[in-house]
């Protein structure tokens, strides 16, 4: 019934477009979020405060304070008076780190010895902590390499060169900003297939349908062909924004990446027609729909990298079509990801895309009744 | 007379800062102890005012009061005074009944003792007794209906509103409520009962006529069809089809409304005017008999009568050729959802050109014997064929022939009036070449012109009806399914209606119709009576009148004919 | 007038009875409430890690002497690494683009040769030398977090690596800034503990705005509201009645927080109770208000929860510092969180869990709380009437 499916999607946009609701709903939320993901989902520490109490007089511990102080990594650096300060900066959480030199260390480096510090972290932001400490080190290290032009001795250097590929700067939008591509793309496939069955229902204008010639497996394509192409228009439109408005390179094949963008709507699809099939009201398919998303996002590698979850959760996360989607997008904007690649990201998705419609399917007619 | 215990002064009031009035200009005064109707279509203004009275609603202008009491300005005596059972009965689905009861009692202020008073009387006044422990949402819409009634009564409020207490609920409750009503009355308590059915306006002492927010008539129902007595004629004894006979009635200059009741024709006359027998083409065997005004003679008085002319339809479409033979055979079908028998048996066929309806109250089986004629359901067991084709086998083909038009139209609202025919063209067999001629013979049959690229939410009402028909009937179909089409509709949009209907069964195309609406069922050929999902008896609608006389009900109604019948076949089953 | 306030009284305590009814033959309430937090609750402990250990990287080796040899072995047994060894870059480039390692550490074939002389800093004599190193680290940059990770990693490791070899060298002194590193509050760096705290502010947000907007929205969807006002009852009571049924929900979803995070996840718990319970009673208010004021402005559950959404549970998650550091945002978005209760409730809970009672911190945040609920209740008591329109 090939006309019937046409009029069907056709109907099904001219819903979406003139439906106040429907048309904020696709075009609030994402734009909110892409705003607010892209600059506030920053795991990047900036603006950073340190504390440093230097007991000692001398001239070493003075030089390396003031390589603290000049470092670009710490803006604010506040010195300290006494012992009992520490705990007050930490933990009132004025400074994530404090740097404390004892008395001895001038003494100690100039009789050639060891000489230590002490370096104390909120560990209440452990992330952001470890990321300061890296960058101290940084600092420490350096200083210890000229330690040996300072003091006219050898010190073996601890020079390794250290590169960035992709990324040199390590800005984090360019990690953000791609991967919002795909989850809004996802957010708006789901939100509108999701929504389209139950909003029919609640108008009535669902039993016209099932009560005409139409097949079920003729009105599960016309709604989801739509679903498809709107979730691909938006995926466009976050992608021109991350390309003019937030300036990230792209380095890999446009082609490429629509074709994966294909895929992975289609997989989504299914799951938004399930959704839609089971629940009866739009205010139900939006939690529903909150839910999934939720969880999608979360065992993506969306914020937090896959790796660090335990065996058996990373074994779940093979069936969430955003994984791939993921690396998909980061590797064709910044890393010129060839076709080869690309495929074996590929075919997991084509192959939860074929089982997704195909519940979908099943469900879909069952609730029929 | 200081025994007025409403007193309503030029009451207006508007949503959108005064550009449309929902109320206009509403002046009353309600006497104690009277049972006062609120009459009026959907959209008449009804739920408004009651909420203006209950003091739920500001007005934009003038004032009510109750006993003294500005329901503004001392809104907290109000609360003591009335006895308030909103739409859907304000009832909590999840609480059982006891739990509803002790709710409203506990927020009214009942003390403890009067509790132990007002409870026992209540549940024995609405037979509740033996359901305290069922959940609300369990109920049948009848009991629903008594036990919003108790809840508003905990307090034995001196004026009782009651939105719309009777919608949707089966004919036997019905009466039980108003039995219940007119004891109050006799207690001294006064009553406002809104309601779209025109009938029960008869039992009030006195009626509130509001039509789109005006207030067309106040005061006692008989002296409003006191006007129109001896105005008012059956047409009896027709020989040709006695639908034809209607459509020539309503051409008569001197007729001011008509409908069918059965096999006869009732009329009434404009004011001062001769009825003339020989214009309606009825035959010779037929006979005017004059009959006593009702209430709907009158209300059609006031708003002007009947919509005249003929349907455009009966141009448009193609005459289906008439057989014999039934293009709707039903065997034996039933439904079951797990224990549960919704429709049992069911076994009846209509031939083309014919109505027939399926009579019963809600919950009777009805819809489920009609969804699945429509192929919405899956029976359990049994078999329907339309034009002989399956509808369990080839389901898809089936519903090609068939036209179907749900309760509320259901059309998309948002889409125009253009991409509303465009779509319903598109989903069902119409051929594609001829698809734009058809179209537009759709929007200039209907007077659609104007409208075309107007969204659907926007239109009036009458024209949301000939839209949805219109995608109805696109295709051509032999039958049309219609369920409820015209319940809560105004009486005018609704004659407009069956005049579309009428043209279309004189083409031969048969109708399947579903209703509770007893007015509605007197334009079918044939009912078929269903009850607790069991089809009782079918016949046409002087059959079943016959059926249900006795020596103590010589004329009995429709509705009398339904309450009979089926407590004779509850006594059977129980026997 | 104490008759009054009886009245008052039993009204609440009728409604309030009515919502947990209401609350307990409900499934989407149960939903939201029980099942979502719990889920919720075991997704962040195994699913949000920020906890980089085991990181996957590539290892060329060009060199074969015992020198090169240890240092690899000293990669191959830490904790930090998961290595995967080859002896071509190439097959490794392809699973750097793919994500599945994140970096690549390569050591020179004149590793060994050039080590001695870096090891004593004689410069080398070759100035095409100059420029070499003894080690080459190439980060994935398209993940700037874990980038970090591994580049840092490796800089500890290799300076780890030199200490071992100038100790073992003991004719040479070896003098250097030590640094001895202590992780306050949260020894192990476990980035669990600093996240199951926060997300008691998630879950309170999602019973107090969300479900409570939904379950009011409801009621004036049914029309049940309607029947309510046309009794005595005022709406302070309603909405007071509510207040009580969904605080106790709240609270009894932080205490089952808790519960699993102290006891099945091990978070410790160095605060007060006291403190615990007046904070979180503090933040629910706030998100109750929240809920019943959106719910009266939309009247419509499906409004009410887009807004709820978006409103609520977004800037929660986003703008309080549960995941993402404020302090690094830019300076109108850190603006906007100081406006949003979630962000003193996760510093609250993250310093009870963590560090124990800092007494100033707790109060300033509370105040900062209580503030918000002035505000809020404020805007509830003069937008209410009992009107329908």
């Amino acid at each position: 019934m090939k006309k019937g499916i046409y009029s069907l999607i056709i109907k099904e946009f001219l819903a979406v477009w003139q439906d106040k609701k429907s048309r904020i709903i696709l075009i609030l939320p994402p734009l909110i979020q892409l705003f607010i993901f892209a600059f506030a989902a920053t795991l990047d520490v900036k603006n950073i405060s340190i504390g440093i109490l230097n007991l000692d007089s001398g001239k070493q511990s003075f030089e390396l304070c003031q390589r603290f102080q000049w470092s670009p990594y710490f803006p604010h650096v506040r010195y300290l008076r006494g012992v009992e300060e520490i705990k007050d900066v930490i933990d009132n959480q004025k400074v994530i780190m404090v740097l404390f030199i004892n008395e001895e260390f001038s003494r100690k480096l100039l009789a050639y010895k060891k000489a230590d510090v002490e370096m104390i972290f909120d560990g209440r932001k452990s992330n952001s902590a470890q990321i300061v400490q890296g960058y101290a080190m940084q600092v420490i290290q350096n200083y210890n390499d000229e330690l040996g032009q300072i003091m006219h001795f050898p010190v073996p250097s601890s020079i390794n060169i250290q590169r960035s590929w992709f990324n040199p700067n390590l800005i984090y939008l360019w990690f953000n900003v791609p991967g919002l591509v795909a989850i809004l793309t996802m957010f708006s496939t789901i939100i509108i297939t999701a929504l389209s069955v139950a909003r029919e229902r609640e108008l009535g204008t669902f039993e016209q349908l099932l009560v005409s010639p139409l097949k079920p497996i003729d009105i599960l394509i016309g709604k989801s062909i739509p679903g498809i192409i709107i979730g691909m228009i938006e995926g466009s439109i976050i992608l021109i924004a991350a390309i003019t408005a937030f300036q990230i390179p792209f380095t890999g094949s446009l082609l490429l990446l629509y074709f994966s963008m294909l895929i992975f709507v289609c997989s989504i699809v299914g799951v938004g027609i399930c959704l839609s099939a089971i629940c009866k009201t739009q205010q139900q398919a939006l939690l529903a729909v909150f839910v999934f998303m939720s969880n999608a996002v979360i065992l993506s590698g969306f914020g937090t990298p896959i790796d660090n979850m335990p065996q058996w959760l990373q074994n779940v996360t093979l069936a969430n079509p955003l994984r791939y989607m993921l690396v998909i997008v980061r590797s064709i904007f910044l890393k010129d990801m060839p076709i080869h690649l690309a495929l074996m990201q590929i075919y997991p998705m084509i192959i939860i895309a074929i089982f997704n419609l195909a519940i979908s399917t099943v469900v879909f007619r069952r609730r029929l009744e | 007379m200081n025994d007025k215990i409403v007193i309503i002064k030029n009451l207006k009031k508007s949503f959108d800062n005064e550009k449309t009035f929902a109320l206009k200009s509403i002046n009353a005064e309600f006497s104690a102890g009277k049972i006062v109707g609120l009459i009026g279509p959907d959209g008449a203004g009804k739920t408004t005012l009651i909420r203006i009275m209950a003091g739920l609603l500001k007005p934009t202008e003038g004032s009510v009061a109750i006993l003294g009491n500005d329901t503004i300005l001392q809104s907290k005596n109000i609360y003591e005074l009335i006895g308030y059972m909103p739409q859907k009965f304000g009832l909590y689905e999840d609480l059982t009944v006891m739990q509803n009861l002790n709710l409203y009692a506990e927020l009214q202020g009942l003390t403890k003792e009067a509790k132990k008073d007002r409870f026992p009387t209540l549940l024995h006044f609405t037979a509740l007794k033996p359901f305290t422990s069922r959940l609300a949402r369990d109920l049948s819409g009848g009991m629903k209906q008594k036990l919003g009634l108790a809840c508003a009564l905990l307090r034995k409020p001196k004026f009782l509103l009651l939105d719309e207490p009777s919608v949707g609920v089966d004919p036997i409750s019905r009466r039980e409520l108003w039995s219940m009503i007119l004891e109050l009355a006799k207690d001294k308590v006064s009553i406002l009962w809104s309601t779209s059915y025109l009938d029960e306006a008869e039992k009030c002492q006195e009626v509130l006529i509001l039509n789109k927010g005006e207030m067309l008539y106040y005061g006692e129902p008989k002296r409003l069809t006191e006007k129109l007595k001896e105005r008012v004629f059956q047409i009896q004894n027709i020989e040709t089809d006695r639908r034809r006979v209607l459509t020539s009635a309503l051409n008569q200059e001197e007729v001011l409304d008509g409908v069918i009741q059965g096999s006869a024709v009732r009329i009434v006359a404009k004011k001062d005017q001769q009825i003339r027998l020989e214009n309606f083409n009825a035959g010779k065997m037929a006979t005017l008999r004059a009959v006593d005004a009702r209430f709907e003679d009158s209300f059609m008085d006031l708003l002007g009568g009947a919509p005249k002319g003929e349907s455009p339809l009966a141009k448009l479409i193609s005459n289906v050729p008439k057989d014999e033979q039934a293009i709707i055979e039903v065997k034996a079908l039933t439904k079951c959802f797990g224990n549960f028998t919704a429709a049992n048996n069911i076994t009846f066929s209509v031939k083309k050109g014919e109505i027939f309806g399926l009579l019963g109250p809600n919950g009777a089986g009805k819809s489920t014997t009609f969804k699945m004629l429509c192929g919405l359901l899956t029976p359990t067991k049994g078999e329907a064929f339309i034009s002989g084709l399956s509808i369990k086998k080839v389901t898809s083909q089936a519903r090609a022939r068939i036209g179907y038009m749900a309760q509320k139209f259901s059309l998309y609202n948002n889409m125009t009036v253009i991409q509303n025919l465009h779509f319903f063209a598109g989903i069902y067999p119409v051929d594609e070449k001829n698809k734009e001629n058809i179209i537009q013979n759709m929007i200039k049959t209907f007077d659609l012109t104007s409208f075309i690229n107007t969204t659907t939410s926007e239109l009036p009402l009458g024209f949301k009806q000939r839209l949805a028909l219109s995608c109805a009937i696109m295709h051509n179909p032999e039958v049309l399914f219609l369920d409820e089409p015209t319940s809560g509709v105004d009486p005018i949009t609704r004659r407009e209606f069956w005049s579309h209907i009428n043209a279309m069964v004189s083409k031969n195309v048969a109708i399947i119709i579903t209703t509770h609406f007893m007015d509605e069922a007197e334009y079918c050929d044939r009912i078929g009576l269903i009850n607790h999902g069991n089809l009782i008896t079918i016949g046409s609608p002087d059959d079943l009148k016959q059926m249900a006389q006795s020596s103590d009900l010589p004329s009995p109604t429709l509705e009398d004919a339904f309450i009979i019948l089926s407590s004779k076949q509850d006594e059977a089953q129980h026997v | 007038m104490f008759e009054k306030y009886t009245v008052k009284i039993r009204k609440i305590k009728a409604l309030t009875i009515k919502e947990f009814f209401q609350i307990i033959r409900d499934s989407s309430s149960i939903l939201i409430a029980v099942i979502f937090p719990i889920m919720l609750i075991f997704i962040y402990a195994y699913g949000v890690s920020l906890d980089f250990k085991h990181l996957k990287v590539g290892l060329v080796v060009q060199d074969d002497n015992p020198d090169a040899q240890s240092f690899v072995l000293s990669l191959r047994d830490s904790e930090f690494f998961n290595v995967d060894i080859r002896r071509d870059k190439k097959e490794l480039i392809d699973k750097l683009t793919c994500g599945d390692i994140h970096g690549i550490i390569t050591l020179p074939f004149y590793f060994t040769r050039f080590k001695t002389a870096w090891a004593n800093n004689i410069p080398l004599s070759n100035p095409e030398c100059v420029n070499l190193a003894p080690l080459y680290v190439v980060a994935d940059g398209s993940d700037p977090n874990t980038a970090h990770f591994v580049l840092n990693y490796v800089q500890g490791a290799w300076a780890n690596y030199l200490l071992q070899q100038a100790i073992s060298n003991k004719d040479r002194g070896f003098f250097h800034v030590n640094v001895q590193q202590r992780f306050w509050f949260n020894e192990e760096i476990n980035s669990r503990y600093f996240l199951l705290p926060g997300s008691i502010a998630i879950i309170m947000t999602l019973i107090g705005t969300l479900l409570t907007s939904l379950v009011i929205s409801r009621e004036w969807e049914r029309g049940t509201f309607e029947a309510l006002m046309a009794t005595p009852v005022t709406m302070r009571e309603i909405y007071i009645s509510k207040f009580i049924a969904y605080f106790i929900m709240g609270m009894g979803s932080m205490v089952l927080c808790v519960i699993l995070s102290v006891f099945v996840f091990g978070v410790p718990f160095k605060g007060s109770i006291l403190a615990l319970f007046i904070i979180s009673a503090l933040f629910l208010l706030t998100a109750l208000g929240t809920g019943l004021l959106i719910s009266s402005a939309a009247r419509n559950q499906f409004l009410s929860s887009q807004i709820a959404i978006i409103v609520g549970f977004l800037p929660a998650f986003m703008l309080s510092g549960f995941i993402f550091e404020i302090s690094s945002m830019p300076e109108t978005i850190q603006w906007i969180s100081e406006l949003i209760p979630a962000r003193y409730m996760v510093t609250s809970m993250q310093t009870l869990f963590l560090a124990g009672n800092v007494w100033k911190l707790l109060i300033i945040n509370a105040a900062f709380l209580s503030t918000m609920i002035l505000v809020l209740f404020l805007i509830i008591f003069m937008k209410t009437k009992k009107r329908l329109d």
